[in-house]
């Protein structure tokens, strides 16, 4: 008995011992070597973006990526909440775009970014519909028949948020058939054709590069949404943050963001 | 069936082939009331002829009939399946179904051709208690004896009243205690039944008591047929010889004398000639320590090669220049210091020696009985 | 307990150590996030939680439509897994990694797969919708569909494995007794394989109860009609954590209670 206790106890202690490492690796080999080189950044750069992001954020990657040859950036790519509750649970990153105010105001609340955020890209909805609009969809109004196949996005997604916050401010009580858990999943299915009509960013129908038509959404029942951005509190790469989200709102970047779609803050 | 001729029995004749190496060749007939053994090692093709009597195989050529109707013909292309067959079937290893009660297992022939339950489940308590089962009904065949086991299965196989009952080696998984006392029973139930039965066996004893005419069959073809008696003491081949115990040597005959290669043995009759076989039984070749005067005219002198020790009796193999299998007491022996290697004197009658013709074997001829009359011992 | 009568009683020589520590890792694996689920449990609120309409209305579908795949699958898996340990049939081993496949695949790519085929501009659906007006996604039917072809698997993998070690020789002797091929079946086959049949039905139940990816790629995501408790789980992660980990938890209990009434001799048959 005694043998297998002294084993048991060797054991558990091997997988403490294991779990203490890969952290401080990373810090190591991460946080410890930033240049003291004046513009000579280095190391790797952890940016969480929301998923409506993805196409835009590679460009200002690259870009970025060619004026600072030393960094790498890493693109985090998921719905806004789930990289929230990632931060909050304490994955390291170093940035954080998110596609609305309300999870990057849960972020700071719970002191996890460094300083302010700042609103770097602000998006509108659109209708998206399939290639020739079978349905013929020429507004919201058409939300409200039962006859069609209608997709938003689930609540608590950003995109399904707003979404619902338009359709209320068109008056019109949706007749939905399907809360798709994030826009690229609502995308596939109105580009498919099985749904008739879905709300989803301007960007994300631009995205699709043909594949989806937009119908417009009136001004005046449409709703802004405004994307901040931030350095984490626990960067551990923190000047190369900075210098990350200098560029995405410089000139430069706001030029590829207003490529993709979105409109300047 | 209206105007049915009266059970004729079971008449076989079938080739099958398993493979391009195994064909399996049968040719019989099993009179109601008869019971058949069938004889042999195994792989000698016993449960494929089984398998194709019961209508779970089909034949490749020949036919099969059971009272008059034809079960299997491959040129008419006629073939009743097993399940329309009117065959109860004893499997070797019983094959009781496992999640059914003693009672359902019994009743299981009857109640799928459509007895009322009341009555499939009267006849049934009724074998049950002719095999003594009574008590055991609701048990389960996990919680059996392996003697109660086989009662089972006969229960089984008879309680259905079929036209042939065939029995596929009913006695070879039990122990040799409860094997004998299970052969009476089986005795009196095959004596009871009406129809032909067929017995499938390795066990020469089982054949030789149980079976009426016995077919000895060797890699898929009949070597030998007769009653128990013509088995045990004309063997003819060596498989057969071995079952009886008894010696078999192969020679030329001529004027009363054969010539086996080694050794030339004086025969009771004159007038065979030929290729023959002699069958010469343990128990009659004496053997001494000196050359014997006297009558035997057939006495060579050997050695012996080895001692087996059967109990009270002595089995000793002789060498050249016959080899020999004699038996005699373990008094007789140790009176004689008999020993491996020992120098001994053999001597054997003329007329206990067995002769009979050495035909080629056909397999198909086994009902041709020898015509020499061989001196019965 | 002496080290000697600790031998005694568990039939085995010395306990390999290695062994112990090893399948003690492997329990860490299932225990640990099981313990990190029920700390975040908000107990006080879960009698409330549980009865909302979001999880009546979530756990009234799962229970619908992972017993009507078990059916399904029951009706229909059977007779193939028949054919596939029975009849020699010209690609049957491709046949049999077919079926095989829903195992393998990640089950969005099933989800999929199932839309581009019965959806309302599927291959087969296009034509049936405008025939018989039929719309299976974004329906329960379709939940049902999406999680039957997950699971049933399962139990064809099951039953054949069964009807293949089974020996046959029982079914020659209910032939030799008058058995037609249905009464044997009935009679004797089933009976048999029954242990195994009733464990590969509890598996079959167990991965359409889970079923998530599959569901929400083909039938979609709608409260009362599409919403099974994987979907409201992952739903209420956006924004309501403590729905989340209630009805976690209520999936969990759901589970553990199937699969120890599950007895051991089911399992041994798996």
């Amino acid at each position: 008995m005694t043998k297998v206790r002294l084993t048991l106890i060797a054991g558990l202690s091997l997988v403490l011992a294991a779990c203490g490492g890969p952290e401080a690796e990373t810090t190591m080999a991460v946080g410890g070597s930033t240049s003291s080189l004046p513009g000579g950044l280095e190391g790797e750069v952890l940016v969480s973006a929301a998923a409506s992001l993805t196409d835009a954020f590679a460009q200002v990657e690259a870009q970025f990526e060619v004026a600072n040859s030393g960094v790498d950036v890493v693109l985090n790519l998921a719905g806004s909440s789930a990289l929230r509750d990632q931060i909050l649970e304490g994955a390291p990153a170093d940035v954080f775009a998110s596609a609305n105010t309300s999870n990057m105001d849960q972020v700071a609340e719970a002191g996890e970014v460094a300083g302010e955020s700042q609103t770097f890209a602000q998006n509108l909805l659109q209708i998206a519909v399939p290639s020739g609009n079978p349905a013929t969809i020429t507004g919201l109004e058409d939300f409200g028949r039962d006859e069609l196949l209608i997709g938003l996005c689930a609540e608590g997604v950003p995109c399904g948020d707003f979404a619902r916050e338009a359709l209320a401010n068109a008056g019109v009580t949706p007749a939905i058939d399907t809360n798709e858990p994030d826009v690229r999943a609502l995308l596939t299915k109105v580009e498919a054709g099985e749904l008739d009509a879905g709300i989803t960013y301007v960007t994300d129908v631009a995205s699709t590069g043909g594949a989806l038509d937009g119908v417009d959404i009136p001004d005046d029942v449409n709703v802004v949404a405004d994307y901040p951005i931030a350095v984490l509190a626990n960067a551990p790469n923190p000047d190369a943050a900075a210098a990350f989200i200098d560029f995405v709102l410089s000139d430069e970047g706001q030029a590829v963001l207003a490529e993709f779609g979105f409109v300047a803050p | 069936m209206e105007g049915a001729v009266a059970p004729s029995g079971l008449e076989v004749d079938l080739t099958i082939r398993r493979s391009d190496l195994f064909q399996l060749r049968l040719d019989l007939v099993i009179p109601a009331g008869t019971t058949v053994a069938l004889l042999g090692p195994n792989g000698a093709g016993k449960s494929t002829a089984v398998a194709a009597i019961a209508g779970l195989l089909p034949i490749d050529a020949g036919l099969i009939t059971l009272n008059g109707v034809v079960l299997d013909d491959p040129r008419s292309d006629v073939f009743v399946p097993a399940d329309e067959r009117s065959v109860g079937v004893v499997f070797q290893d019983y094959l009781l179904f496992p999640h059914l009660s003693v009672l359902e297992n019994v009743a299981f022939g009857l109640r799928t051709r459509r007895m009322p339950r009341e009555q499939a489940l009267a006849r049934t308590r009724n074998w049950l208690e002719r095999l003594g089962l009574g008590s055991l009904e609701r048990r389960k065949p996990g919680d059996l004896s392996g003697g109660q086991a086989q009662r089972v299965a006969l229960a089984r196989a008879l309680v259905t009243e079929p036209d042939l009952l065939l029995l596929d080696e009913p006695l070879s998984a039990l122990d040799v205690t409860t094997r004998t006392e299970l052969r009476h029973t089986l005795a009196e139930h095959l004596d009871a039944f009406a129809g032909p039965r067929l017995l499938i066996t390795h066990d020469p004893t089982e054949a030789f008591l149980l079976g009426d005419d016995i077919h000895v069959i060797e890699n898929g073809a009949v070597t030998q047929s007769g009653t128990a008696d013509d088995i045990r003491l004309r063997p003819r081949t060596q498989y057969a010889a071995d079952l009886a115990g008894a010696n078999l040597i192969s020679g030329t005959a001529s004027a009363g004398r054969v010539d086996t290669g080694s050794q030339t043995v004086r025969i009771a009759d004159d007038e065979i000639n030929g290729a023959v076989l002699l069958t010469i039984h343990p128990t009659a070749i004496s053997i001494h320590n000196d050359r014997i005067g006297g009558s035997p005219r057939n006495s060579w002198r050997t050695t012996v090669e080895r001692v087996e020790l059967l109990g009270t009796r002595v089995r000793l193999r002789t060498g050249q220049p016959l080899q020999l299998t004699v038996e005699l007491t373990e008094a007789a022996r140790a009176e004689m210091a008999l020993t491996t290697g020992s120098t001994v004197w053999v001597a054997v009658k003329a007329t206990e020696i067995g002769v009979q013709a050495d035909h080629v074997e056909t397999g198909a001829d086994d009902r041709a009985v020898d015509a020499v009359p061989g001196p019965t011992a | 307990m002496s080290p000697r009568s600790a031998r005694r009683r568990s039939g085995v020589g010395r306990l390999p150590s290695l062994l112990i520590v090893l399948g003690c890792l492997g329990l860490a694996l299932f225990v640990v996030p099981l313990a990190g689920l029920l700390g975040r449990v908000p107990w006080s609120d879960l009698p409330e939680l549980l009865t909302s309409d979001v999880v009546t209305d979530a756990l009234r579908l799962s229970l619908i439509a992972s017993v009507s795949a078990t059916a399904i699958s029951l009706v229909v898996g059977v007779p193939l897994a028949w054919l596939l340990a029975r009849v020699e049939f010209w690609g049957r081993s491709l046949v049999r990694g077919i079926v095989t496949l829903p195992l393998v695949l990640p089950p969005v790519v099933g989800g999929a797969a199932l839309l581009f085929a019965l959806g309302r501009r599927g291959l087969v659906g296009e034509p049936i919708g405008e025939l018989t007006g039929l719309l299976l996604p974004f329906s329960t039917w379709g939940v049902i569909v999406a999680t039957t072809f997950v699971a049933m698997p399962f139990l064809v993998i099951t039953v054949e494995g069964a009807l293949r070690n089974m020996d046959l020789r029982f079914e020659g002797a209910a032939a030799t007794l008058g058995a037609k091929r249905w009464t044997v079946m009935r009679r004797v086959t089933m009976p048999m394989i029954a242990p195994s049949l009733v464990a590969g039905l509890v598996l079959t139940w167990a991965r359409a109860f889970g079923e998530f990816g599959a569901t929400v790629t083909f039938a979609g995501n709608l409260q009362g009609r599409t919403q099974t408790l994987p979907l409201a789980v992952f739903v209420a992660l956006e924004s309501e954590r403590d729905t989340a980990v209630a009805i976690s938890l209520l999936m969990v209990v759901v589970s553990l209670v199937v699969l120890i009434a599950l007895k051991d001799r089911w399992w041994k048959a798996l």
